[in-house]
């Protein structure tokens, strides 16, 4: 009870917060207007997707990534920086129901963010939904909201004020946005280094544990540790994301101060 | 049981004591008031028995807890208001004040609450909105949503302006006529000569002293001073020798400094009436708390000349 009042608190502050909501939720929505309308909703060359059949899904993860891991460790971080995380502390309210409150919380704008690029899509643009993928697509949503909730925690703990913690997060999101097939489409003869760079962060498997199950061109439910190109395989991709968020999460409770910086 | 019990409460910052062995008990029903400089150790006390920073060293107990344990038990017992404002600038009045109010097992009404800090008017407006007096009565009001027994309040109008002071000074009354028990901390002498029943002096992280306001000025203010204007006039001969002694001037003011002012007055205005010689502007001042506040942190008795004049 007490989690889901808490949850709808952080709801109601986040809808309040004009800034906010443009860039979690309408942004990647105009980021996928301007970019089906850019290069055409063709055939993307050497494949069997449109250009609004990749970059829905793809934009979609951006807005969970936007919501779970920016949003969250800014407004944390700029809660903090308000002396409210302290007053809270001085509450009999349990520490970990307001923080999960705040996890669900993202999950949720996330998960807002996500269907309006998909409703969109799928209604303007002919974005098909396979139901056999469905099952995965949302397990990796979900999955994909919690790590990044991880590891926003863990810049919230690791950075002290809301400026760094904002510094930190863009310039960890968007550069990785460009490798991680979110802002680019892939393409062929991309230097190793720049693949090696994206399989090591938990970006690039996130956009394609849910982008690929909204490909015609690959069969399977996603629930396969290993496949052929023309395979959804999900399972390894999750498993790196998790790794990264549980350690995330282990560094953030280990590290998270309530305190506003140089209080104590 | 006392409410708070502080026995040799240690704490240092990075070897620096901000607290260096305190000790103080506060009563049920009590107003009690920290009074002190900036960096006197107020705030790291009032934390260490709120459960917000650990000591170093000595015991405490509040509500018949230690603090320094685990405290969400305590938490729901407390009412806390920090020195720095700590609300969200998004949320309505009333919606605040109904977030802390789930927090708690057994809370007051969220509209008993705004009527008793004088904010019903300003329910539904936005936090932000508020003036810095009504965001301190509003965080006031969610240190009592929780109904405590026992409340901290630090630094409770520090930056406000006249009006909004007084206005909060009157809520602290009314909260200690309800029975709740309240520990203020405080830089302003008129503030907790006017709310708390006791008042312990701090500097340096020790207790410099302690008692009722009226005990403060019998123990610390041993002297009361006698002054009239003399002008461009000298003091005739007859000035009786005895009082010449204790005598200094200052811009046409011929001042005295007096343990017991009753005889002196009696000999100051026998010879004036005796001799026919004016005493213009005659006046005895006894010396605020203000002044023993400044004798006491500053350790010097300068602050005298500050002083307000009464009515002789």
């Amino acid at each position: 009870m007490l989690l889901l009042r808490q949850t709808q608190h952080q709801l109601t502050l986040f809808l309040r917060r004009p800034a906010a909501v443009f860039f979690v939720v309408a942004m990647p929505l105009i980021m996928f207007l301007v970019f089906v309308i850019l290069f055409g909703n063709e055939l993307i060359p050497e494949t069997e997707v449109t250009t609004a059949q990749f970059y829905a899904p793809a934009l979609a993860v951006f807005g969970a990534v936007m919501a779970c891991y920016t949003y969250l460790a800014i407004s944390t971080a700029t809660s903090r920086d308000q002396g409210v995380l302290k007053r809270i502390r001085g509450t009999p309210l349990k520490p970990a129901i307001y923080i999960w409150a705040r996890i669900l919380a993202v999950t949720v704008i996330a998960i807002m963010a996500v269907v309006l690029v998909m409703v969109v899509g799928n209604l303007f643009f002919g974005v098909a939904v396979y139901p056999e993928k469905l099952p995965m697509a949302l397990i990796s949503l979900f999955l994909g909201c919690l790590s990044f909730a991880g590891l926003g925690m863990m810049v919230c703990a690791v950075c002290r004020t809301s400026d760094t913690v904002q510094a930190v997060t863009s310039a960890t999101v968007l550069p990785l946005a460009f490798l991680s097939d979110v802002f680019i489409r892939p393409f062929r003869d991309v230097p190793v280094w720049v693949t090696w760079i994206a399989d090591t962060f938990p970006l690039k498997h996130f956009s394609l544990a849910f982008g690929h199950a909204f490909r015609s061109d690959m069969a399977g439910s996603g629930f396969v540790w290993a496949g052929s190109e023309e395979t959804y395989v999900a399972l390894p991709r999750l498993a790196v994301m998790l790794a990264w968020g549980i350690v995330g999460a282990v560094i953030a409770a280990k590290m998270f101060k309530w305190d506003p910086k140089g209080e104590i | 049981m006392m409410p708070i019990s502080v026995e040799d409460l240690k704490k240092s910052y990075a070897g620096a004591p901000a607290v260096a062995g305190l000790s103080f008990q506060v009563q049920a029903g009590e107003t009690y008031a920290l009074l002190g400089p900036n960096g006197a150790g107020k705030t790291t006390t009032i934390e260490i028995l709120e459960g917000y920073r650990k000591r170093d060293g000595g015991t405490v107990e509040v509500l018949g807890e230690d603090p320094g344990k685990d405290g969400s038990g305590l938490r729901a017992k407390i009412g806390i208001v920090l020195q720095s404002t700590a609300l969200e600038p998004e949320l309505t009045v009333a919606e605040t004040v109904a977030n802390f109010r789930s927090f708690y097992p057994k809370p007051h009404g969220v509209d008993e609450v705004l009527d008793l800090v004088d904010l019903s008017f300003a329910r539904d407006t936005r936090v932000k909105a508020l003036s810095g007096g009504q965001q301190r009565r509003l965080e006031i009001g969610l240190g009592l949503i929780g109904n405590p027994d026992l409340i901290f309040l630090d630094e409770p109008t520090t930056g406000l302006d006249p009006d909004a002071r007084r206005n909060i000074w009157s809520l602290v009354l009314e909260l200690n006529s309800m029975g709740k028990t309240i520990l203020l901390s405080s830089h302003y002498m008129d503030e907790v000569e006017a709310l708390a029943h006791r008042i312990a002096v701090l500097v340096a992280g020790q207790l410099k002293a302690e008692g009722t306001p009226q005990a403060l000025r019998d123990q610390h203010g041993g002297y009361t001073e006698v002054r009239f204007y003399l002008g461009e006039r000298t003091l005739p001969e007859t000035f009786p020798a005895a009082l010449r002694s204790i005598i200094h001037q200052e811009r046409g003011w011929v001042i005295f400094e007096v343990p017991n002012p009753t005889p002196f007055l009696a000999d100051l205005t026998n010879w004036s009436f005796k001799e026919q010689f004016e005493l213009p502007h005659l006046n005895v001042t006894q010396p605020s708390l203000e002044e023993i506040y400044l004798n006491l942190t500053r350790g010097r008795r300068g602050a005298a000349r500050a002083a307000k004049p009464v009515e002789a």
